[in-house]
């Protein structure tokens, strides 16, 4: 009882420096990114919101782009941008694991090593079928099963096509998992791990950091990225620009390196979507792996031990037939 | 409050059973009390460490909690709707075990949300799903169930005990104080006028013919949890009437069990007459029957269609290195045992049929197990973890002393209401035997029950 009242006073008062840092969080974050264009004017004095409501004024030179500040609101991330209709298209005649994907992502998203928002796994469709790479995040559906059966709208569909989740609002029922029919979600099963400088940071939807044990996660596409123009860690760090990621409503998607035309893009490789017939209506397109830029196994031999295992049943077969 | 010879000779024979908390009552209320404690830690460890305590994971995201929560909550439906029936029906060999009946219902919708509360990684944001609802998720419509089954079944019970109560209260029990004063508040000054009579019957009736349609609805609702998703071995249309009878059955199970305990323990042969035995076990064998159909159907369509998923669970079911040898017990001992042994005169017999019964509960939850964790093991893309924990599920300890405290408190439950309120209903035994055939229309001048005449027909 008394352990739970300490928690209890705990987490007030860590709401209520949440609190604090979103209001102080909100005003830095619109100077900062005022400040970062005018870089020359070093001595130039900017106006702030102390956290006790003072106005102090400081030498912008001591002003620093935060990354992962929420610069919205929870409820903007609630809507999502306005205009916008995201999309991706996994290009799989260019994966050969090289899994700089999955660390990017992890790297980005404060992730322990284990526990993968993207992960990528070896298909091989029927037996005499060849096997290939499938990078698999969140498809983001636009008919998603997850959402429908949330009891408490902490997962949440968004004009700009993003699913999200709110790990402030969810209750860690996992029903949203159960009904995943990717296994896309993970969760929290202990308390995670918090790195320090993410610790201090006000929650928002569009960042999902810091982490909370109890609530699901999952590949939410960056937004906070998209926001500031920038794609998502795992589209820039593909060496083999595997990734387009845009959006619909311009017709454009990217892989950092070309950009093309969306529905060319799709028309011209044949484009699906994984497991159409579930009707889930995915967010993601994959070109099928046709004329292979790498043979499946570069993907393998180099794998670390423990990693590799995961793929043996398929690969070792396969080695030995060749 | 009174009472007629038969009534008063029923009340006395069972007074000392509520007047006295002997030497095996505290051995039995101490022993389930330490279960309970020993989960009150479990709870502990899971609410400060995390689920990571359970053998939950990522893709088995559920396990023993949902399993003892379907578990629990079917007996609850099946105790409404059997004593609604026998209720509506006035089934006259059915007084004696209506209260057993709806003791079933109140204790396990008690006991069952419990564990699904277990499966919440939030308990601190547990107000959310009231304060957010969102209407189209099936777990809200379980919420919303839950709750109005709970509402209608305390209103059910209570019913049923006002009249008994007055008689408590009249009876000048050697009780404490307070538990004299509790019947008297609780007994709502009933003495029996023709008018609180009237109002009693159209109350119990109408609760009855909610009961039952509502029971019928939430066990639908609580496998549409499950039926709604996309998965394998749950994206079935007939889950359902499947949750609905499995209820049915397993609850019948328990009442026959309790019924059989409570005649060693009060003997009350008198009342839970073997007579009681044959025609529970008749039900038993009907529902048998019909969950095996179920069952039947339900593996051999996914079978013979051989879809890719089903088929990858089916097998799974089947293979002896994997669930077949469950799959197997669960079916015998679950479907075909029962069938055999209350179909055979010679083994038609009170202890034959409780055995058999005891066993099928089991059976059933076994097979609730079966319907749970091989298909979370089944994800639609291939696992490739090497977590052997996130592959494969296996209970850990806190999940099963937890799974022992809900067993516990449920027996705890049971133990001390039979010590508050005669287990046998006194003001009702009015039609009981001997001759219940002709008095039955007799007794009740003021009949509501919308059924007719010529369906009640007691087996």
């Amino acid at each position: 009882m008394k352990q739970e009242e300490i928690s209890d006073k705990g987490r007030r008062d860590f709401l209520k420096t949440a609190a604090i840092a979103t209001v102080a969080a909100t005003a830095c974050g619109s100077l900062a990114c005022s400040c970062s264009s005018k870089k020359a004017t070093v001595s130039e004095k900017v106006k702030l919101l102390s956290p006790d409501g003072e106005i102090v004024e400081i030498d912008s030179a001591y002003l620093n782009h935060q990354e992962h500040m929420a610069i919205i609101s929870k409820l903007e991330a609630r809507q999502g941008i306005a205009g916008k209709k995201f999309v991706m298209v996994v290009d799989l005649a260019r994966c050969k694991n090289a899994r700089k994907c999955i660390t990017a992502c992890q790297k980005w998203h404060y992730r322990p090593e284990e526990t993968e928002w993207l992960s990528v796994k070896l298909l091989k469709d029927s037996e005499k079928a060849a096997p290939y790479w499938f990078p698999k995040q969140c498809f983001h559906c636009d008919n998603p099963p997850c959402v429908k059966v949330c009891p408490v709208d902490a997962t949440f569909k968004r004009q700009d096509g993003l699913v999200l989740i709110d790990n402030e609002r969810c209750i860690g029922c996992k029903f949203c998992m159960a009904a995943c029919p990717y296994s896309t979600r993970v969760f929290n099963w202990n308390e995670p791990e918090i790195s320090f400088d993410i610790k201090d940071l006000a929650y928002n939807p569009e960042t999902g950091i810091p982490a909370k044990v109890g609530t699901v996660e999952k590949c939410d596409f960056c937004p906070d990225r998209a926001r500031e123009g920038l794609l998502p860690p795992c589209v820039e760090a593909c060496p083999n620009g595997v990734f387009y990621f845009g959006d619909e409503n311009e017709d454009t998607v990217t892989n950092g390196e070309e950009t093309m035309s969306f529905s060319q893009l799709i028309k011209d490789r044949a484009a699906y979507r994984y497991m159409e017939e579930l009707g889930t209506k995915p967010r993601v397109y994959y070109l099928p792996p046709k004329d292979r830029q790498f043979p499946v196994e570069r993907g393998y031999e180099n794998l670390d031990s423990t990693i590799k295992k995961r793929f043996e049943d398929i690969m070792e077969p396969d080695i030995k037939k060749s | 409050m009174e009472l007629n010879s038969y009534q008063q000779k029923a009340f006395e024979y069972q007074r000392p059973n509520i007047e006295k908390f002997g030497k095996r009552n505290w051995f039995w209320t101490i022993f389930f009390l330490l279960w309970v404690i020993a989960g009150g830690y479990a709870l502990y460890l899971q609410i400060s460490k995390g689920h990571g305590v359970t053998g939950m994971r990522d893709n088995v995201v559920w396990g023993l909690f949902i399993v003892n929560f379907i578990f629990f909550i079917g007996l609850s439906y099946a105790g409404a709707i059997i004593s609604g029936i026998l209720h509506l029906l006035r089934v006259p060999w059915g007084k004696p075990i209506i209260r057993l009946a709806q003791m079933m219902t109140i204790i396990s919708v008690v006991v069952g949300p419990i564990f699904i509360l277990l499966c919440v990684g939030r308990f601190d944001r547990l107000h959310y799903l009231f304060i957010h609802p969102r209407i189209q998720s099936p777990m809200t419509w379980d919420v919303m169930a839950v709750v109005t089954f709970f509402v209608g079944a305390v209103l059910f019970l209570y019913m049923a005990l006002i009249k008994d109560l007055a008689v408590y209260r009249d009876a000048k029990l050697k009780v404490p104080k307070w538990r004299q004063k509790l019947y008297t508040a609780l007994a709502l000054g009933y003495r029996g006028a023709a008018s609180q009579k009237r109002h009693l019957i159209i109350s119990q009736n109408l609760l009855a013919i909610i009961m039952i349609p509502l029971s019928i609805i939430v066990a639908s609702i609580l496998s549409w949890i499950f039926g709604m998703t996309l998965r394998p071995g749950w994206h079935s249309t007939i889950f359902g009437p499947y949750f609905v009878i499995g209820a049915l059955y397993s609850g019948c199970g328990v009442l026959i069990v309790a019924m059989w305990v409570y005649r060693k323990m009060y003997k009350l042969e008198n009342y839970f007459t073997d007579r009681h035995f044959t025609y529970l076990g008749y039900i038993m064998l009907v529902l048998a029957a019909g969950y095996g159909y179920f069952t039947f159907s339900e593996y051999f369509t996914s079978w013979f269609g051989s879809a890719k998923w089903d088929n990858e669970l089916i097998t799974k079911l089947f293979s002896p290195g994997e669930y077949g040898w469950w799959t197997l017990f669960a079916n015998l001992a679950g479907i075909l045992i029962p069938i055999l042994i209350v179909s055979i005169p010679a083994t038609r017999k009170p202890n034959w049929i409780t055995g058999v019964a005891f066993l099928m509960i089991i059976a059933m939850w076994v097979k609730r197990y079966l319907i749970i964790v091989p298909t979370l093991e089944t994800t639609l893309l291939p696992m490739q973890d090497t977590r052997t924990e996130y592959v494969k599920y296996a209970a850990t300890w806190p999940e099963w002393v937890l799974t022992g405290a809900g067993i516990a408190s449920f027996l705890l439950f049971f133990t001390l209401i039979s010590k508050f309120v005669t287990v046998v209903p006194v003001s009702g035994l009015e039609e009981a035997e001997p001759h219940f055939a002709h008095h039955s229309h007799q007794h009740h001048p003021h009949q509501h029950a919308p059924v007719k005449k010529e369906e009640v027909k007691p087996a």
